[in-house]
């Protein structure tokens, strides 16, 4: 008879946290763009928020393994990717949208998202399935074999999204998604977040408060390089208090918090 | 060892008749996926009225499937789509080994100049082909279990099967010995994959090339004459410094894993 279920996916967790992150230092050139950072992230859809440059795309690019550490300990699904740990094992259960997603203009959606699936290492039976599904999740069923460079912004960026997510990664960051969707497709998107997020480890970098709030289960709040707050998104919106700026309750929680902790450091 | 289901237990789960238990029920139907004597059996054992239903939507999809739009062809060479990005750097080498053959055939006083140029013409193409430039997707393919080594050398070697043939009717038309054009560039090969594992391999291959040129080319355009290393005599030197430098590569796959070498 046929396996339902690989062994691989029976085996038992052997990590406490899907993203485990102690004193991270990450250098963007020369820049410490993230700098003595903290964080512990389990199975849901965690919100990362913080103004620009406060180290989020750098964040996200370290837990991908793009760049490597310069200091602390970083583990990713139980492997320790600052030192020689298993890269090619985390990396398969891997999802990434970087925030500039680059593409090969000549492949057709379907054409990219099987290339993907075979540099992850996907079964080579199973990568048909997969990519139709992923395309048909990011609602691309329609556009599946036109090529990359017909697309607009808000395809491109759906398209990017079912890379990440044609492996059924454990692990899904991110950056920046809802760059170029139109309402309806936020709507969509959010639903997907939810959807994958109910039994893996999502991390949406974001600066879109509203998107935060309707999707993720978990804010993880940054600036300078560091974890300013860590909390569900109820706890957000009563963070914020009357006089704060801001049009709703998530988004005064937000600029109290930012400005709390611009006035720690600062004192 | 299998066993197989009694007809009458068959005709009894055909009948969908009480007395057959769920578990029994899941047995027999793991069971008749993976044998076809007990299918047949089933066969006879269903009603009419089940079997022409049966007929009529296993018809009903053989219409469909003939009727709708035929599977998508698997094109392989797309896979490498890298392959249109690196074209225009073999086209370089391609240019700069005949431009080489021209000058030697016309030049017969020169030292020759298709030796000169055979170490270092895969290293264009070979930068090309693992490069964030030249690769929008880079950023995506470093974060993948496939990038490393393994999908280097089957860029790098991509790219020796179209440079090597066309040095090789170069060596040929101008009568050299292959040990005197290959090895180089085999030698030069790896060493740019050994280094590129420290700077990156654009990097490193580009090093490598101004290294050859300063270091030997000019110097035997100028002083009108081959240099020891490409003499008749020196392949066992290529030799060993080419398998110290696959061994490197080998020894130092890991490095290889991540595509920035630290760096954005």
């Amino acid at each position: 008879m046929m396996r339902a279920v690989s062994a691989a996916e029976i085996a038992p967790t052997t990590h406490a946290w899907a993203v485990h992150a102690e004193k991270l230092v990450v250098r963007a050139g020369r820049h410490l763009a993230v700098n003595g950072l903290d964080l512990a992230l389990d199975t849901g859809v965690h919100g990362l928020l913080g103004p620009n440059g406060a180290g989020k795309t750098t964040l996200m690019r370290a837990l991908a393994t793009v760049v490597k550490p310069a200091g602390g300990r970083l583990s990713v699904l139980g492997v320790d990717v600052t030192g020689r740990g298993d890269l090619r094992r985390m990396r398969r259960g891997l999802g990434y949208l970087p925030q500039h997603f680059g593409f090969y203009p000549r492949f057709t959606v379907r054409e990219f998202v099987e290339y993907m699936a075979w540099l992850k290492e996907m079964p080579k039976s199973d990568i048909p399935g997969a990519v139709q599904r992923a395309i048909d999740r990011v609602g691309l069923t329609d556009r599946a074999d036109s090529r990359m460079k017909t697309l607009s912004g808000g395809m491109l960026r759906r398209a990017g999204i079912a890379q990440a997510i044609v492996n059924d990664p454990r692990v899904l960051l991110l950056d920046e998604p809802t760059v170029g969707l139109d309402p309806e497709q936020r709507l969509d998107f959010r639903e997907l977040l939810r959807d994958i997020g109910s039994d893996s480890c999502v991390l949406v970098s974001t600066h879109l408060v509203e998107d935060v709030a309707a999707a993720c289960t978990d804010v993880v709040l940054v600036n300078a390089g560091r974890l300013v707050w860590q909390g569900t998104t109820a706890e957000l919106a009563g963070r914020g208090g009357a006089d704060a700026a801001g049009d709703s309750a998530t988004e005064r929680g937000y600029s109290a918090l930012l400005r709390a902790h611009r006035g720690q450091v600062s004192a | 060892m299998t066993t197989h289901p009694t007809p009458a237990l068959i005709s009894r789960y055909a009948a969908g008749a009480d007395g057959v238990d769920d578990a029994t029920v899941w047995a027999v139907e793991a069971h008749l996926e993976s044998c076809a004597a007990c299918r047949a059996l089933l066969t006879g054992a269903v009603d009419p009225g089940t079997r022409d239903l049966l007929d009529r939507v296993a018809d009903g999809i053989a219409a469909g499937i003939t009727a709708g739009p035929a599977p998508a062809p698997r094109r392989r060479l797309r896979r490498t789509g890298v392959a249109v990005r690196v074209l225009p750097w073999l086209a370089v080498a391609a240019g700069l080994v005949l431009a080489a053959v021209l000058f030697e055939l016309t030049f017969h006083s020169l030292p020759s100049l298709v030796l000169l140029v055979a170490p270092v013409a895969p290293l264009l193409p070979v930068a090309a082909a693992w490069s964030r430039r030249t690769d929008p997707a880079w950023e995506l393919l470093a974060t993948v279990p496939r990038a490393g080594l393994w999908l280097l050398l089957r860029r790098t070697l991509a790219v020796l099967a179209a440079v090597v043939p066309i040095l090789a009717v170069a060596g040929w038309w101008t009568g050299h010995s292959p040990a005197l054009w290959l090895l180089p560039c085999l030698a030069f090969t790896a060493g740019s994959l050994a280094l590129g594992g420290l700077v990156r391999v654009d990097r490193a291959a580009l090093a490598l090339v101004a290294l050859w040129s300063g270091a030997v080319v000019i110097p035997s355009l100028a002083g009108d004459r081959l240099p020891a290393v490409l003499s008749a005599g020196s392949w066992p030197g290529w030799v060993a410094v080419t398998v110290v430098l696959v061994a490197v590569v080998a020894f130092r796959a890991a490095d290889h894993r991540r595509l920035g070498a630290g760096q954005i």
